[in-house]
């Protein structure tokens, strides 16, 4: 059973494709991450699912309902959190989440829990009174995610939940998403923390528009062919013009941080010789990095 | 029913933090009516004035006497020579200059024209024709006095005059121009808070991000509507009272109409604004741009309408574009019910104009709404 599918799903803002043939399907009650740079188009897809845009072409369903013909349907059992922060700052934490619980018709007593729920979840009980101006954006952010999961939404969007949010709360988010999941609330999150991919049990990496990969982290980590190694220095850039004048045979070159990755074929492994090096697991960034060249490439 | 009522409280708590505005909002009418009602008179009275006297007789005084009398003049200063006379009024010391020559009361004896040359500083066109008409009516009314003489010392019995034009000056026969402004004041204040303060409502969620995820949620777009034009009207209501105690209690303000259709009738005038406002907000992206297109609307608003300016008195194109202004309706039902008591049996045109233009103002701003969305 599929929450959201999507066939050939695209969006364009004049003649700037932003969402391109996109294709993907998200299992009921798992978690898809959703990956790539800003301006890729995360956004926007996650927009066009919620009815707040309509797709230029293609066809899209969430929890079995058409987005383009039955917005109305899905906006009563989705929640969202938006990359901006977009609670009513004028007002306290109490009254944004009496507010959306209004506007969820909870009725009186059913609303009073969740209200009373989602405080102890985002920690804001003792906060409650306090205008949310007055809150700083990792208590903002709880806040929304309180707001979006207080009418227990079937599927949850959460665009850059976690930007600009401090260790703690970030944390304490991916422990609130973790719960819902298990109580099988299907999730779909962007983000550009590579850390955090980790962990979804499925993930989507998009690229100028593209959906290039949509699969677990641990069958994408294969997608990459031979062998991963490290070599740690103290000048990567230097080494990546040494190497890359050399006569060295490899699949890909890049720096990494303060060390040069190099992916090989296993055989040809042998040929170095003048540097220690360890071979390495691909994490999410190496197979990133290896598809969006391959995207490129074709 | 849930969900207009979240958002009706939601309005309602941000108006109440939102002291300034409020302030701005209440304090509004009481400040605008103070100053329009007092400060600005558009009958022009006590110009000063400087005389030349060269007669120095007793018709040349008689005369000023007459002038001085009228209110419009007060002689100030007497000047010794033509010259000084001239350069008093250049200098703005005087707005008036009166200028009798010397065989003025020889000319008056022996029956011929007496000239007294008035010069009037028409820089500002409203005081010279006020000076200028008391000059001339002084002048008429006194010369036909000397007629009725000489026709009485030919004929040896009195004479009447042969017209006799009595004004009655209706609905406000003391020329009070608070009368005149209050009204008007109350509609000029109600368009600008109505207009300016809804665009600015919904443009300010679009800005801040708020109106995304009202739109996620199951709301629909009239209940977002409702949830601005309730609270905004009762605002509106709260001005409109506040104006009228204002008026009753500062000016003596007369109301002689329904007050209860005067009521009834201002809804249709905030209804008029609200649309306004918020088709101004369907077409703006920011708040910036949705105070300068209010300012765009007002502006007419205020010169158009008739609240300063007679509209009889303006070419066809611009009286034409007046009565695409709701206020210009509004105005003169104010007028109508408060003034002179007239009813629905008057007033019925401007109510129609004023229901043609919010239907037509309110399908576009909801069709345009939803287009926003999508």
């Amino acid at each position: 059973m599929y929450a959201v599918e999507l066939t050939n799903l695209t969006r364009k803002f004049g003649d700037f494709t932003a969402v391109n043939d996109v294709t993907l399907k998200i299992k009921t009650g798992s978690i898809y991450g959703f990956l790539g740079p800003n301006g890729s188009g995360k956004s926007t897809t996650i927009r066009m699912l919620c009815g707040l845009l309509e797709p230029t072409s293609g066809r899209g369903s969430v929890l079995g309902f058409d987005i383009a013909k039955d917005s109305e349907m899905i906006k009563q059992k989705i929640g969202y959190m938006s990359q901006k922060f977009s609670l009513y700052d004028d007002l306290t934490v109490i009254e944004n989440l009496q507010f959306y619980g209004g506007m969820y018709s909870l009725s009186g007593s059913l609303g009073k829990g969740r209200i009373e729920e989602m405080l102890n979840l985002a920690g804001l009980k003792d906060r409650q009174d306090e205008l949310v101006i007055n809150l700083s954006g990792g208590w903002k952010q709880r806040l929304a995610l309180g707001c979006s999961i207080l009418h227990k939404p079937s599927i949850l969007f959460l665009d850059e939940p976690t930007g600009g949010v401090d260790p703690k709360s970030r944390r304490m988010f991916w422990d609130i998403i973790y719960d819902l999941a298990l109580q099988g609330t299907t999730i779909m999150v962007t983000t550009h923390f590579m850390d955090e991919a980790e962990h979804c049990d499925e993930i989507g990496f998009i690229f100028e528009g593209n959906l290039i990969a949509s699969s677990s982290p641990a069958y994408l980590k294969q997608t990459i062919p031979g062998t991963l190694i490290r070599i740690p220095t103290d000048d990567p850039m230097g080494l990546l013009e040494i190497l890359e004048g050399s006569l060295l045979s490899y699949l890909d070159i890049y720096c990494s941080g303060t060390s040069l990755h190099l992916l090989m074929e296993t055989e040809k492994l042998a040929q170095i010789t003048d540097f220690h090096y360890e071979k390495i697991t691909p994490a999410l960034e190496d197979v990133f990095v290896y598809l969006v060249k391959s995207h490129r490439k074709e | 029913m849930r969900r207009l009522k979240a958002l009706l409280i939601k309005e309602f708590l941000q108006i109440r933090r939102d002291r300034l505005t409020l302030i701005m909002m209440l304090g509004l009418p009481v400040i605008q009516l103070v100053l329009f009602g007092f400060a600005i008179n558009t009958d022009v009275k006590h110009l000063p004035t400087i005389v030349f006297d060269q007669s120095l007789q007793q018709d040349s005084r008689d005369l000023l006497s007459s002038l001085e009398a009228s209110g419009y003049f007060d002689i100030k200063y007497l000047a010794k020579s033509y010259q000084e006379a001239n350069s008093a009024v250049d200098a703005g010391k005087a707005k008036v200059g009166i200028v009798i020559p010397p065989d003025f009361s020889e000319n008056l004896k022996h029956g011929r024209q007496a000239a007294v040359q008035v010069i009037v500083d028409a820089t500002d066109s409203m005081a010279a024709s006020s000076a200028i008409s008391a000059a001339q009516l002084i002048g008429q009314i006194k010369s036909q006095d000397i007629l009725l003489q000489q026709i009485r010392g030919y004929s040896g019995h009195p004479a009447e005059k042969p017209y006799d034009i009595r004004i009655r000056p209706w609905y406000n026969p003391d020329f009070i121009s608070a009368f005149y402004m209050v009204p008007g004041i109350m509609g000029v204040m109600l368009t600008m808070t109505m207009v300016m303060i809804t665009s600015m409502a919904i443009v300010r969620e679009r800005e801040r991000g708020t109106l995304e995820q009202l739109i996620v949620t199951p709301m629909k777009n009239w209940e977002l509507m409702l949830g601005k034009i309730i609270p905004y009207s009762l605002v509106g209501y709260v001005q409109v009272t506040v104006a009228l105690l204002a008026g009753i209690l500062i000016f003596d303000l007369p109301i002689r109409g329904s007050l209860a259709l005067l009521y009834v009738l201002t809804a249709l005038f905030i209804l008029a604004s609200l649309s306004l406002g918020l088709l101004i907000s369907t077409v703006t992206k920011n708040q910036m741009q949705a105070m300068q297109l209010s300012f765009f609307v007002f502006l007419p608003s205020v010169l158009l309408s008739g609240f300063m300016f007679p509209r009889e008195a303006m070419p066809m194109v611009f009286n034409l574009l007046g009565n695409l202004l709701p206020l210009t309706f509004y105005l003169q039902i104010l007028r109508g019910i408060i003034l002179k008591g007239v009813g629905l049996s008057v007033l019925w045109p401007q109510i129609i104009a004023l229901i043609i233009f919010i239907i037509i103002t309110l399908t576009i701003s909801i069709k345009k709404f939803q287009k926003k969305i999508a």
